[in-house]
């Protein structure tokens, strides 16, 4: 018998949209995950032990070796800077990090204010453009800082702009390209490599066909 | 800042209770009994060094010192890890026979940690130097001695990778042309980004071959096969020199007979400069960090002013003990009960019993408030108490 893999996913559409990834790499998995409230999944028939995790907390599992793969957006790995190995962009939830606020707005200069649910990105980022600013860690709808008041740029995720445009927010820069990346635990790289080594081939296959689909 | 509760510590500090110290005590045994039978030499140096020697050496990241001022107004270190200053002692007092040295140490290195400020700041390391010997059979003897470490520290499952940094080197110079772009490559290595590796490699002006060569590099993983493609991947004699030693560095590993417990891993590039040539980790179940690093560094002798090859490895105690896991309880010692009559009977008897090498307290009974209690923290009670003879309870 194989040895277990154990994956940590992020809960919702990622965790379906990677499931459909697997499926397609011949990864026997049931048609559908019914019991959405578990934490923990297992499919006995390919040995995989699903661990349904907050997304932005994926990679500190993977970090500490309680999982051995992960799924995580580029977003997350840039603001948690894990020591893991990021191994595939599996070109899945596609999305940007953008600068956004209030049309016909601009930067306070007196208070500069950026609120964001990735602090490290958003710091990392103004730095680089020489601008000093202050940081304001919002763990969810961070389009309400503007609105209200709070501050008058955000940094977040963009997928579709729709949530930006029923909040009355325009973007303003774009600051990276986000996709979903398998992620794997520095050791069980080495101690898994067999198992491990052979999914990744898989679904950088399934990746590629998708690709050249669209 | 708020204010300190009595019990606190600083960030990262530990203590070690005894059930701890004993399971550590008994692993640092084995391996230091190890280490000595391969000849190495066990030194101390001091905990605190100068920054601007020691502390700028060292392969640790400037933001994980913990630095302080001498009275002199000098800026110290706390010592981020035992390779430099060894370098140090060795390069000012021991390395003057142009001889080879085999130096080990066993002592607590300080790291800042960034994040989580639970992670240990100040841990163990075992570890040896091979000071003054540039042939593979240095490295060779280094992962061998490694290997028979954790052997006799009876971890079960573990994996020692291994890479060459002059290979990573040569191989992207080669590609790329230029060190500056050869190193912005090889940072994505470093930082273990394999897909950042892919999109900078397609941005970059090489003609498809080159980039297929690039992409391929990735794959250089596993056994001795992995050598045959390392030779197809390269052209010329700089990535070949590296190739042989790797190579070489099997055929050491065969005779040692500890190939089994190896894979190369040419991708594996653990610090960014301080390296030279052959590096390795190792990895053991159960724990999701590298329990042991090493490798070769020749360049950090002749910052100390001695032009001379290095090699050496080391252990870190907190995360092997972790891969050995809790393991079985411990024996206790035996405790012997007594009142004042028959106090010199109790100490004659412990007195016996410890030249017999079994760990025995003797208590007086009356410093004792529950004597059930007491009773149940040993493995075996004798009660030398009033005029009766030894009883022996459990």
């Amino acid at each position: 018998m194989n040895e277990m893999l154990t994956i940590a996913m992020p809960k919702g559409r990622i965790f379906e949209e990677a499931a459909d990834l697997l499926r397609d790499a011949g990864f026997r998995l049931p048609a559908e995950f019914d019991d959405s409230r578990k934490l923990i999944i297992d499919v006995e028939e390919e040995n995989f032990r699903f661990i349904l995790a907050k997304p932005m907390d994926v990679p500190t599992y993977v970090e500490h070796g309680v999982a051995d793969l992960g799924i995580a957006g580029k977003d997350v790995m840039l603001e948690e800077e894990r020591d893991v190995y990021e191994l595939l962009d599996l070109h899945i939830s596609a999305c940007y990090l953008a600068v956004a606020g209030l049309p016909h707005t601009e930067l306070n200069e007196i208070a500069p204010r950026i609120a964001t649910k990735y602090p490290n990105v958003a710091a990392a980022y103004f730095r680089e453009q020489g601008s000093q600013v202050e940081i304001i860690k919002l763990n969810g709808s961070i389009e309400l800082a503007p609105i209200i008041g709070l501050t008058d740029r955000i940094v977040d995720i963009v997928s579709t702009g729709k949530t930006l445009v029923e909040n009355g927010l325009v973007e303003y820069e774009r600051i990276v390209d986000i996709t979903s990346r398998l992620i794997v635990n520095p050791a069980s790289y080495r101690l898994k490599d067999k198992r491990i080594s052979e999914l990744v081939e898989r679904v950088q296959q399934v990746v590629k066909a998708n690709l050249t689909v669209k | 800042m708020s204010s300190l509760f009595m019990f606190e510590k600083p960030l990262g500090m530990r203590d070690t209770l005894p059930a701890i110290y004993e399971r550590k005590y008994k692993v640092k045994q084995k391996i230091d009994v190890e280490i000595k039978k391969w000849g190495y030499q066990f030194i101390e140096t001091p905990t605190l060094e100068y920054y601007e020697t020691v502390g700028t050496a060292s392969a640790i990241l400037d933001q994980q010192l913990f630095k302080l001022l001498d009275q002199q107004g000098h800026t110290l270190v706390l010592r981020p890890d035992m390779t430099a200053p060894i370098a140090r002692v060795a390069a000012s007092k021991l390395l003057s026979e142009e001889l080879p040295l085999r130096l080990a140490y066993n002592a607590s290195v300080f790291r800042a940690q960034q994040r989580e400020g639970g992670r240990p700041a100040e841990f163990e390391q075992i570890g040896v130097e091979y000071i003054g010997d540039k042939t593979i059979s240095a490295d060779g003897e280094g992962i061998s001695l490694l290997i028979s470490s954790l052997q006799q520290a009876e971890v079960d499952n573990y994996q020692v990778s291994v890479g060459h940094i002059g290979f990573v080197q040569a191989f992207f110079q080669q590609i790329l042309g230029t060190k500056e772009r050869a190193d912005s490559l090889t940072k994505y290595l470093y930082e273990k980004n394999y897909v950042g590796y892919r999109q900078h490699v397609e941005q970059l002006a090489l003609s498809s071959i080159d980039k297929q060569r690039l992409n391929d590099f990735l794959k250089l993983r596993g056994s001795e096969e992995v050598i045959s493609l390392a030779y197809q991947l390269i052209e010329g004699n700089q990535g070949a020199k590296a190739i042989d030693d790797l190579k070489q560095l099997w055929e050491i590993l065969v005779d040692y007979e500890v190939a089994d417990r190896v894979t190369f891993d040419l991708s594996l590039v653990s610090h960014m400069s301080y390296y030279t040539g052959i590096v390795y980790e190792v990895y053991a179940e159960g724990v999701g960090f590298p329990i042991g690093s090493g490798g070769r560094y020749d360049l950090l002798l002749e910052k100390f002013g001695k032009r001379t090859g290095a090699t050496g490895f080391a252990i870190r105690v907190d995360r092997l003990l972790e891969a050995l896991g809790n393991g079985k309880k411990l024996a206790t010692a035996q405790c012997i009960l007594f009142s004042n009559e028959r106090r010199k009977e109790a100490f004659q008897l412990a007195q016996e019993k410890r030249q017999a090498g079994i760990h025995v307290i003797t208590q007086d009974i009356n410093g004792v408030k529950d004597v059930d209690a007491c009773t149940k923290q040993y493995s075996e009670i004798i009660l030398l108490v009033g005029k009766k003879g030894v009883e022996v309870v459990k």
